[in-house]
């Protein structure tokens, strides 16, 4: 019970700060523009893709630096390019352009790289089990993506409040006019955010790529749950995204591994509710097949109750 | 969106002529609805004019959302696809038990479920608008799916629920085995919805929908809810996107998962808005295209959905109006006699945007034989022109009609644009004086 406990909250926390990369960049972005940017899932599976393109020709190390790098360039093109043009006809107009934006990046993707998923390893280096507990090995290269998403998000904390350029990104967020009359170029810094923001999730997409599977389906799996975070925490809060990152994270991992339905929970208290044929499957399936459904639910009741979510300060 | 919806006439015209004209449109919808399979009567366009009809009812069930009250959901399959399941649920039971009911009441029992789940999650979704109740039906969405995936007894796992269409009550000996029946009953549900849906934009209740999307403070102040009018509003399109997924799964004697995921919900806001949220004929005109281009395209190439997103995303950059905008914009212009004179400056504008095209079509493709196709052949048949993508001729040629088209366009695009708005002007004034 005690392996089970300690490995399940090892393997959330690490999803966790990994889904915390992509979050930080995505409230970041809605803060600033007011737009959820749907493709933002796409820009880590493009870092997936790129950085195992990187990998395969010259090696992981500089992979793990173009891939962002580019993931980024791209990010800043899409602001300045088009997410530009399409903000006169209006925040749905944006929004709806990040979905196709979203759709096109999946078939690009399928079209370069085709359908199957791709053979990105873990470089010999971190190929190695990091500690045995209880006989269960825990992967190095697990421990190493905890620690460069950690180092990231501290990283980005002190660039954010104890930087000039992070006094100027902070001030853009609430007071654009006020820092455009200061003398900075807003849309510049918006567009530097975008592909910062871009850069990030293409990096998380670097250091995922090999542990989860590289294909095209990725940024699928992954985008609605990543707006279950931004939403949970509190739409512009990066520090709310980071509580919900981790909250999400545990939730995931720890469902998986509960091999109990809300019928053997009932039981027990000699109440075996006899629960109608059509919900039968409900009432019995196991808390780990229920697991993909959590998120969601928690992401409906959340904005129903409490729109702000958990540490935002203004409704969606 | 600002402009209107189609017919929005003040109220002094209400003459018997505009009245003929408007019975004219549908007696005329209905014939050709009738003759259509007549002149496609070959089984695979019989197949394409069926998903049309389906996704007509489809696509412009959600316009009550997106276009006619300014809600964007990105979880419009969830009514679509447990219609579907219902109704494939509702055969079985009538089949299984002998029941008498004829096959062409099931598609109520998709109106139904399409209306109680939407008065369900309407009821929580609709105390928002703007991104949050997008958020909240992409959340909708997600939960029904993988909520189906785990309740195999209703929903069929993997498999789906299939059913036989012919074995509900014959009623004057139409057993809806042979396809065209099949046809003739969608087509009659497309045209009542559609003619339903019409009368609802018609009413002071649409009227209303449409000042919620425009001004909902406004509407408020003037005494309306404006959260009761977005509810009612879902609760309505969920009952069409009902009917459209009952008849979907009737043509296809079979209700899967995939009909209530995000990707179909995704289809259908593409198709929508393709076709133009901000007149009542653009979703058709959507379906209709969108249908076309996803049987023709896919036989084609199998790139096909990156040029669908491509479209949608230039659409959404350039022609928010969509193609009934694009259409209608030419209204004025038409009535001024002036549409004679845009011929000069399109057809300018043709070549150069052909070649962009190809170009870019060019490359898709021949990338496509390189990656995908790798393993099949590298010679890309175009007509009688044999193309290998693994020698460079091809690609230089693809580069050149790219630039080129680029440039050109560069170059007489301001002149075109310059015409186009110069004769728009024109229109304008006459109209004016």
């Amino acid at each position: 019970m005690l392996e089970l406990v300690v490995f399940s909250t090892l393997n959330g926390l690490q999803y966790g700060v990994l889904l915390f990369l992509l979050a930080s960049g995505l409230t970041l972005i809605f803060s600033m523009m007011g737009v959820l940017n749907f493709a933002h899932a796409s820009f880590y599976m493009l870092g997936a893709y790129l950085g195992y393109q990187v990998t395969r020709t010259v090696g992981y190390w500089p992979g793990l630096i173009v891939a962002p790098l580019a993931v980024g360039l791209l990010g800043a093109a899409v602001e300045r390019f088009c997410l530009r043009l399409v903000h006169r006809h209006g925040h749905v107009a944006e929004l709806l352009f990040t979905f196709g934006l979203a759709f096109v990046i999946e078939e690009v993707v399928v079209v370069l790289w085709g359908r199957v998923p791709l053979d990105y390893r873990v470089p010999a280096i971190l190929d190695f089990p990091a500690f045995v507990l209880w006989d269960t090995t825990y992967p190095a290269y697990k421990l190493f993506m905890l620690v460069i998403s950690v180092a990231i998000f501290i990283g980005l904390l002190l660039l954010l409040t104890r930087t000039r350029v992070g006094l100027i990104i902070q001030a853009s967020l609430t007071h654009p006019h006020m820092v455009a009359m200061l003398g900075h170029n807003v849309p510049r810094i918006f567009m530097m955010v975008f592909g910062a923001g871009a850069a990030l999730a293409g990096l998380a997409g670097a250091i995922a790529g090999p542990a989860l599977v590289t294909q095209p389906s990725m940024a699928a799996l992954l985008g609605p749950i990543l707006f279950v975070v931004v939403v949970f925490g509190g739409l512009g809060s990066l520090s709310g995204a980071f509580i919900a990152s981790l909250i999400i994270g545990l939730v995931q991992t720890f469902a998986i591994a509960i091999d109990v339905s809300l019928n053997d929970i009932v039981r027990p208290l000699g109440l075996s509710l006899p629960a109608p044929a059509v919900l039968g499957d409900l009432w019995n399936a196991t808390v780990a097949q229920l697991g993909p459904v959590i998120p969601y639910l928690l992401l409906v009741l959340m904005l129903v109750f409490r729109p702000t979510g958990l540490m935002g300060t203004r409704e969606t | 969106m600002s402009q209107s919806i189609a017919g929005a006439s003040p109220r002094g015209t209400r003459t018997l002529a505009p009245l003929l004209a408007t019975a004219g449109i549908w007696i005329g919808a209905a014939v050709v609805m009738v003759l259509l399979p007549q002149l496609f009567s070959s089984g695979a366009s019989l197949t394409k004019l069926c998903l049309m009809g389906i996704m007509i009812i489809f696509a412009l069930a959600y316009n009550m959302l997106l276009g006619q009250t300014g809600m964007l959901s990105f979880g419009h399959a969830v009514y679509y696809g447990l219609g579907g399941f219902f109704a494939a649920h509702a055969m079985m039971i009538i089949s299984g038990d002998r029941l008498p009911v004829p096959l062409a009441a099931v598609p109520l029992v998709g109106a139904v479920t399409g209306l109680v789940f939407g008065i369900i999650f309407g009821a929580a979704s609709t105390r928002r608008s703007g991104t949050a109740f997008a958020m909240i039906s992409l959340g909708i969405v997600e939960l029904v799916a993988a909520l189906a995936l785990v309740m195999t007894g209703f929903f069929g796992g993997e498999q789906g629920v299939s059913f036989n269409r012919t074995r509900a009550l014959a009623l004057f000996g139409w057993k809806f085995g042979p396809q065209i029946q099949v046809y003739y009953l969608i087509a009659a549900w497309c045209l009542v919805s559609m003619a339903a849906m019409y009368f609802i934009t018609r009413t002071p209740f649409g009227r209303m929908c449409l000042a919620v999307r425009e001004n909902p403070e406004r509407a408020a102040f003037v005494g309306y809810s404006t959260q009761g009018i977005r509810f009612i509003a879902f609760c309505l399109s969920g009952l069409f996107a009902g009917i459209a997924g009952a008849l979907a799964a009737i043509n296809f004697e079979i209700a899967s998962n995939s009909m209530l995921s995000a990707q179909q919900s995704g289809v259908v806001l593409l198709m929508t808005y393709i076709g133009g949220v901000g007149h009542f004929a653009g979703p058709i005109v959507g379906a209709i295209l969108i249908t076309l281009l996803q049987s023709s395209l896919s036989d084609i190439t199998g790139a096909w959905q990156l040029y669908f997103g491509i479209m949608f995303i230039l659409v959404v950059m350039f022609v928010p109006g969509g193609l009934a905008g694009l259409i209608t914009m030419h209204g004025p212009l038409a009535r001024a006699g002036l549409l004679s004179r845009l011929a000069g400056p399109y057809l300018r504008a043709l070549v150069p945007g052909l070649m962009l095209v190809a170009g870019c079509a060019l490359i898709i493709e021949l990338t496509y034989k390189l990656t995908v196709e790798r393993a099949k052949s590298s010679i890309l048949n175009l007509g009688p022109l044999p193309l290998d993508a693994a020698t460079a001729t091809p690609w230089i040629a693809a580069l050149v009609l790219l630039v080129l088209g680029v440039w050109t366009l560069r170059l007489m695009g301001p002149g075109i644009a310059e015409a186009v708005s110069a004769v728009r002007a024109e229109a304008a004034a006459r109209a004016g004086s």
